[in-house]
């Protein structure tokens, strides 16, 4: 109930705020998102499974936000950083459709 | 991709449902901070990629083309800039010879009215009268008349009511005269736009007007005016054969 309440309370304040995004944040606001988002499905799933952690899932989002930052940060002092970006949205992407079947199979058993 | 642990590996704590239901209240709020500032990065990545993200995410290469068109661009506006500017500058003067060639060909149709007798003029001159009492007059004399005061300077003239322009033509026998066709009957009373002076001493000369006149029985009086109007209109002719050359 609590993350359900705190996405609809972002995305309104998101919405009323409207502010734009500082330039040098700009190339890892769309990965954290893309992280976090695959945090929130991964503690779904978790809470499916009955096995929910809150400890668990801070951690792990944070970590995941952190660390696909970093990750993109890294790719840009490299020269690399649209492909390392490109890299970690699609393993992200891969994780999120993986908890997103888990999740499919228990809400239909399909 | 080993970060996958978050659903699988707390089967530890998963086990015991209690604690994990229970959630204490410090964790179910940083929960709720951590999923709010997911919605709002959400919403506002959403909200930024709608406009910016297009250049953000492009390539050196495709910016450099970018900035490239922008410019080219930039430089073919300016240039259609200053082709208007010029245009317009062009439009604005002629406009302003035009209104100048106007008024000018106003003053010179109007000088052009006065000389032909299609407009009514007005100026100092002379009311000439020009008595007849034995009809002794004849053509030759009325034609002095009025050869002898274009002489001596006159700009325009009406005889008899009858206004005198380059073509008027002088006919008939003395006693029924003719100006361009218009019977004319004595006293003539004759008006003369020009100098006053000049006017008057022309027509007083030794063997001149007054004098021709005065020896076929006739008189003269002559006033001058300082404000005379000559108000006999001519029609304006037409010409049938002579065109106007336009270089000018």
């Amino acid at each position: 109930m609590i993350p359900i309440l705190g996405l609809v309370a972002g995305v309104l304040l998101g919405l009323l705020l409207d502010p734009t995004v500082p330039l040098g944040l700009q190339p890892y606001l769309p990965i954290a998102v893309v992280a976090a988002l695959d945090a929130v499905f991964g503690g779904f799933r978790a809470r499916l499974d009955g096995i929910f952690d809150a400890k668990v899932f801070v951690i792990s989002f944070v970590s995941n936000v952190v660390v696909a930052a970093l990750i993109v940060f890294l790719g840009d002092q490299l020269g690399v950083g649209a492909q390392l970006s490109t890299a970690v949205v699609v393993v992200l992407g891969i994780r999120i459709f993986g908890n997103a079947a888990a999740i499919r199979r228990h809400i239909f058993r399909a | 991709m080993s970060t996958d642990p978050p659903p699988v590996d707390p089967p530890p704590a998963g086990e015991d449902a209690p604690p994990a239901r229970r959630r204490d209240l410090p964790a179910a709020l940083l929960i709720g901070v951590l999923t709010l500032l997911l919605g709002f990065a959400f919403t506002v990545q959403v909200r930024n990629s709608d406009d910016e993200q297009a250049l953000a995410g492009a390539r050196e290469e495709d910016l450099v083309r970018i900035v490239d068109e922008v410019s080219s661009r930039g430089v073919r506006l300016r240039e259609q800039i200053a082709d208007q500017r010029s245009a317009l500058r062009q439009l604005t003067s002629s406009d302003s010879e035009t209104a100048s060639a106007l008024e000018e060909a106003g003053t010179r149709a109007a000088a052009l009215g006065v000389l032909n007798g299609t407009a009514p003029a007005v100026g100092p001159g002379l009311r000439m009268t020009v008595r007849d009492p034995d009809d002794e007059l004849r053509v030759t004399d009325l034609i002095d008349v009025i050869q002898e005061l274009r002489g001596a300077g006159a700009e325009t003239m009406q005889f008899d009511g009858v206004r005198v322009g380059l073509s008027t033509a002088v006919t008939g026998a003395p006693g029924s005269l003719l100006i361009d066709g218009r019977p004319i009957t004595a006293p003539y009373e004759v008006l003369v736009l020009g100098s006053p002076q000049d006017l008057e001493t022309a027509l007083n000369i030794p063997g001149g007007v007054v004098q021709h006149v005065g020896s076929r029985g006739g008189s003269v009086t002559i006033e001058q005016v300082t404000e005379l109007l000559v108000d006999a209109l001519r029609p304006l002719p037409e010409a049938q054969y002579a065109a106007p050359d336009d270089e000018d």
